[in-house]
């Protein structure tokens, strides 16, 4: 990797002034688990970084009746899930950040880190840029696109998003806490992701001055049953392939309101308001997967989906995922550790 | 050895009661190695030592125009640069080596071979090893042909035909290729620490290309990392190691990266293949048609043995090879097998389910083309047994007994078919006056339990415990023995050990036999203890039976082939998968999967068992997730990395279960190895049980979502014409 001088601030205020003294030269360094491999393939090549390990505060979870849950962001998933009050309040999000990627990823990856990684597209990763272009046409369009985007895909960002905890905690109405050289602010979890339209953008909207220092959740509303489905290929670490997460507000068995957003199909977390609209005033009894209901949501979640030359099938896959994650959250399941993406459902 | 002229013949064999061989031991390096104690050449430093570098073309097909290395020869700590391409040179792979150095530190070779200029004038390339229109062919069209097939179509009841691909997959050594190669001080003598499947030919392969005497090279392996086939040679890096070393006088260091290692040091060819097998009602194949083509790239890649195990009397077969711009194939483990394997064993199963047939009944009906027919019998009875086949498979389509909703399950077989015989090998064997013993044999221990079974073999012979004998291996100075592939380690390195034992043990008793008052003839070792045969009462201990010896060793040797009938050739095994299969997401699961495996007499039990698991692991992993994905706009291989480059990990390979056949009549046969058949069969195995759950060949592996998914609906667009009339 490149040379780079590291600089270990012990409060915020502090990490975000070593940030800004070399704007647009430094990144931050939580748990290196996406940088570190970034930076040894010299995808990115900071001259500073700026570590968090010593940063005070950045791990703290608190619960307020009135404010919710507030959730530092350098907390480890391992941490996370494992949190007494995010289980209670929240089981089916300590469900799913026990499943992310594999244990010693858990155990070194913070919350703020999953939700800023870089997209795992191969192109990006071998160097060739986030809207990579060759001989003036689209590399991911002419290439091997099979894991790229299905949805959000009418310009040249074709990656998609990574996270699959960023999905869930947006239907939970989840608002991120950014410091910055001129204080705070506050902005929905889905405003934090953007697509790109030019080589060089960042898909996070987030200042290169400033730090993510908390994920907040509003109380949960009583009746509120939230699920996530992904599905994986492989049960070892590996990647969703597509991700839906659904949070359901019922009244006994009917849906007074839903959220619903997926994962890993588009650029960005993707609403799907399609969906949720066939889900509204729909009882949700004895569900099957073939139910009509089911189905209609699953078909309004990929509305305007427009496959590239491999992906088709991620079309079916988000549906499928769509389909599941309601049904999930309706029976107010939360899976066990053995059956994040499934199994027999 | 003109004194062991003189003795009475040695009648070699092995032991009728053997109190060692055939039981559960555990390797003896495995504390070793899970305590990280064992030194894998990509751990070992040598004094002095600096680091190597390859600067490597990033197209696919290129010529060079500039080679500019003065930016990393003026930085401080590096040592040497050697560029191996010149100006007007024409690349013909991603990844090719253009440039080796070495510097004082890792980073610092690293930053140097950044700092190399090197320009090129970008070629077109061809990469599509599936494109048998436009492809250029690495060969000649193979094709074979035995009686009429054409009038074996005519007289079958259904000619059924079918299209089958594989994608080309990497070796995934843990470790990657590598070396350390240092010479002595008038750059003479050269030492080379290599990962390697083969310590004693290395020294000849680097002599020869060095221009040096075999004699002046050294290799040493004590642990190795995987190497599935790919690891025979020095490897190009390996020469320019010791180049590097000799050159800059001092010991040199070079490994291959992870995304070099999974591009340029080697795969398994891709294989595209179309099929039509005539059946009877009987089940009875009469005629088989087939074309395959694929690429293991540049070269193209030889005709995978299609039909594969049944040689049915009336067939032909054509394979055309397809030359890309991808680094060069190597032998991966059963070399083409697993490739045949499934195209054949789908291709009968596709024909059972025309029939309305259970597929196992379809090969029971077909054995006699095969080459092992009783065990494939009592190996199908077994695995059937295991699998409960005749109680759970349900026609194709309708999905086993635990299918539910979406999720469906099916079972599946095929068998498979190797050589193994022994290679040439030599052994020394020691025997110290302190009670010491020792085997000496120039082989490696590729992870397979080699050390392990010489141990077992020698301990076996003079009666001891495997804790009371000493195996050296891994390193040239020993006696030559063979190359660790195709199965034939265990074979050769048993049978030299074998026959150096007797010889050893036959001295042995000329010595004692007077302390004994008995003639040599009469002796046994055993529990221990030299005596006479039989009577405990007139016996030594082992330590006082070497305490005869004076002060020198006692040394023979034996050597594989040799007197006395050790070793055979020829194994059969079968194995049964039974998957769940999501119809909705196309995730395949492979639940449980049952072997039944010829391995001759078995000396460890457990290494046994431990090397069919590992087949298949890896054959289940090539069936649901491997493949080596090559970028048509690039020419590079996209998933260069275990992110991308995905392998089955142990949660995704179900529930292994190994019977090893066992019995006098296999026994009889002496060690054969197990390092290839069992990664035959897995993909095609896992292929069938799939085709069996859902009622539709996904004809392309490896069995993602995506395939599924695809084969499903091409499936419903064939049928809807059908359905909307109905």
């Amino acid at each position: 990797m490149e040379p780079f001088e590291y600089a270990g601030p012990t409060t915020p205020e502090q990490a975000v002034e070593r940030l800004a003294e070399r704007r647009g030269e430094s990144e931050l360094l939580a748990g290196g688990c996406d940088l570190l491999a970034l930076m040894k393939d010299r995808v990115r090549t900071p001259r500073r970084l700026v570590g968090l390990r010593g940063v005070a505060g950045l791990r703290d979870v608190s619960w307020g009746d009135e404010t919710g849950l507030s959730i530092g962001a350098g907390i480890t998933l391992t941490d996370l899930s494992e949190h007494g009050e995010v289980a209670r309040r929240f089981p089916a999000l300590a469900a799913s950040v026990a499943h992310a990627a594999g244990p010693q990823i858990r155990n070194a990856g913070t919350l703020g880190g999953n939700l800023l990684q870089r997209p795992r597209c191969w192109y990006y990763r071998l160097g060739y840029g986030l809207l990579p272009r060759h001989d003036g046409r689209s590399m991911v369009r002419a290439g091997d696109n099979r894991h790229h985007a299905v949805l959000g895909n009418d310009g040249d960002a074709l990656f998609v998003t990574p996270s699959t905890i960023a999905p869930l905690l947006a239907v939970l109405g989840a608002r991120v806490r950014l410091l910055g050289p001129e204080g705070e602010r506050e902005l929905p979890i889905l405003d934090l992701y953007r697509t790109p339209r030019q080589e060089g953008e960042r898909e996070h909207a987030i200042g290169d001055d400033e730090l993510l220092t908390a994920v907040l959740l509003p109380p949960p509303p009583a009746g509120l049953r939230a699920a996530s489905y992904e599905v994986r290929q492989r049960q070892t670490l590996d990647w969703s392939q597509a991700t839906a997460a659904v949070a359901l507000r019922m009244d006994g068995d009917r849906v007074t309101a839903s959220r619903i957003v997926l994962g890993q199909v588009a650029p960005v977390p993707w609403p799907a308001p399609g969906a949720e609209a066939a889900l509204a005033g729909q009882r949700l009894t004895r569900l099957a997967l073939a139910d009509d209901v089911l189905v209609a949501a699953g078909r309004a979640a990929v509305t305007g989906a427009q496959p590239l030359s491999q992906n088709r099938y991620k079309i079916r896959l988000a549906e499928v995922a769509t389909r599941r994650a309601i049904q999930r959250a309706a029976r107010g399941e939360v899976p066990g550790l053995d059956s994040m993406e499934g199994g027999s459902p | 050895m003109a004194e062991d002229d003189a003795r009475p013949a040695i009648d070699y064999r092995w032991p009728e009661n053997p109190t060692l061989l055939g039981r559960d031991i555990s390797r003896l390096d495995g504390p070793a190695k899970v305590t990280g104690h064992a030194r894998y050449t990509h751990d070992l430093e040598r004094p002095g030592m600096l680091y190597g570098a390859v600067v490597r073309c990033p197209h696919a097909h290129a010529r060079v125009t500039r080679i500019d290395t003065a930016p990393a020869e003026s930085m401080a700590g590096v040592r040497i640069v050697r560029p191996v391409k010149s100006v007007g040179d024409e690349i013909q792979w991603a990844l090719a080596e253009v440039v080796y150095l070495a510097a004082d530190t890792e980073a610092r070779a690293r930053d140097a071979a950044r700092a190399v200029v090197v320009d090129y004038e970008v070629l077109p390339h061809h990469v599509d090893g599936s494109d048998r229109e436009n492809g250029p062919r690495g060969s000649d069209p193979q094709e074979s042909s035995e009686g009429d097939p054409d009038a074996a179509f005519r007289a079958a009841d259904r000619v059924v035909e079918g299209t089958y691909a594989i994608e080309s997959v990497a070796h995934s050594c843990l470790e990657a290729h590598g070396q350390i190669v240092e010479w002595d001080e008038a750059g003479d003598e050269m030492t080379a620490h290599c990962s390697t499947q083969a310590v004693s030919s290395l020294t000849g392969q680097f002599a020869e290309t060095l221009g040096i005497q075999a004699s002046d090279v050294r290799v040493i392996c004590q642990y190795m990392g995987g190497g599935f086939g790919s690891k025979f040679g020095p490897d190009p890096w390996g020469i320019e190691c010791a180049r590097l070393a000799r050159a800059a006088g001092r010991p040199v260091k070079l490994m291959l990266e992870r995304d070099a290692e999974l591009t340029v040091a080697g795969d398994r060819p891709s294989t595209y293949a179309r099929v039509k097998v005539g059946v009877r009602e009987d089940g009875t194949v009469s005629g088989w048609e087939s074309e395959s083509w694929g690429s293991g790239g540049l070269g193209g890649a030889g005709s995978p043995p299609i039909p594969y195990v049944f040689s049915f009397p009336d067939r032909r077969h054509r394979h055309d090879s397809i030359s890309t711009n991808v680094a060069g194939s190597r032998a991966w483990r059963a070399p083409n097998h697993p490739q045949a394997c499934f195209v054949t064993l789908a291709a009968m199963e596709d024909a059972a389910a025309a029939l309305g047939m259970d597929p196992l009944d379809l090969l029971l009906a077909n054995l006699q083309h095969t080459p092992f027919a009783e065990t494939y019998r009592a190996e199908l009875e077994q695995t059937a047994e295991m699998i409960g086949w005749r109680e759970r498979w349900r026609p194709r389509g309708e999905g086993g007994p635990e299918s539910s909703g979406p999720v469906r399950r099916g079972l599946g077989v095929a068998l498979h078919a190797w050589g193994g015989r022994g290679h040439r090998s030599n052994c020394e064997v020691h025997i110290h006056p302190d009670g010491g013993l020792e085997a000496r044999l120039a082989s490696q221990d590729i992870g397979t339990g080699t050390r392990t079974v010489i141990a077992i073999v020698l301990a076996e012979t003079f009666g001891l415990g495997v804790d009371d004998v000493t195996v050296k291996i891994g390193d040239s100075r020993y006696p030559r023995s063979g190359t660790s592939g195709g199965s034939t380690t265990v074979g050769g390195v048993s049978s030299s050990t074998r026959r150096a034992s007797m010889n050893a043990r036959a001295r042995l008793f000329e010595t004692v036999a007077g302390k004994l008052d008995a003639s040599p003839g009469e002796l046994e070792a055993i529990g221990g203890t030299i005596r006479v045969q039989g009577d405990p009462s007139r016996s030594l201990t082992w330590a006082q039976a070497c305490g005869t010896l004076g002060v020198n060793p006692l040394v023979a040797t034996g050597s594989h082939p040799g007197e006395g009938d050790l070793d055979d050739s020829g194994v059969g095994g079968v194995m049964m998968a039974d998957v769940s299969v999501d119809r909705e997401t196309g995730v395949v699961r492979v639940v449980r999967m049952v072997a039944a495996q010829d391995c001759g007499l078995i000396v460890d039990a457990r290494t046994s068992r431990s090397q069919v698991e590992g087949g298949m692991i890896m054959g289940i992993s090539t069936a649901l997730a491997e493949e080596k994905v090559i970028d048509p706009v690039t020419g590079r291989m996209l998933n260069v990395d275990y992110e991308s480059y995905k392998l089955a990990g142990y949660a995704d390979v179900g529930t292994l279960e190994v019977h090893l056949m066992d019995g006098p009549e296999h026994r009889a046969r002496g060690p054969i190895g197990v390092g290839e058949p069992p990664v035959i069969a897995p993909a095609a195995a896992v292929s069938n049980a799939v085709a069996n759950a859902l009622g539709v060949r996904v004809p392309h592996l490896p069995l993602t979502p995506r395939r599924v998914l695809d084969a499903l609906e091409a499936h419903a667009t064939r049928r809807s014409p059908a359905e909307r009339s109905a």
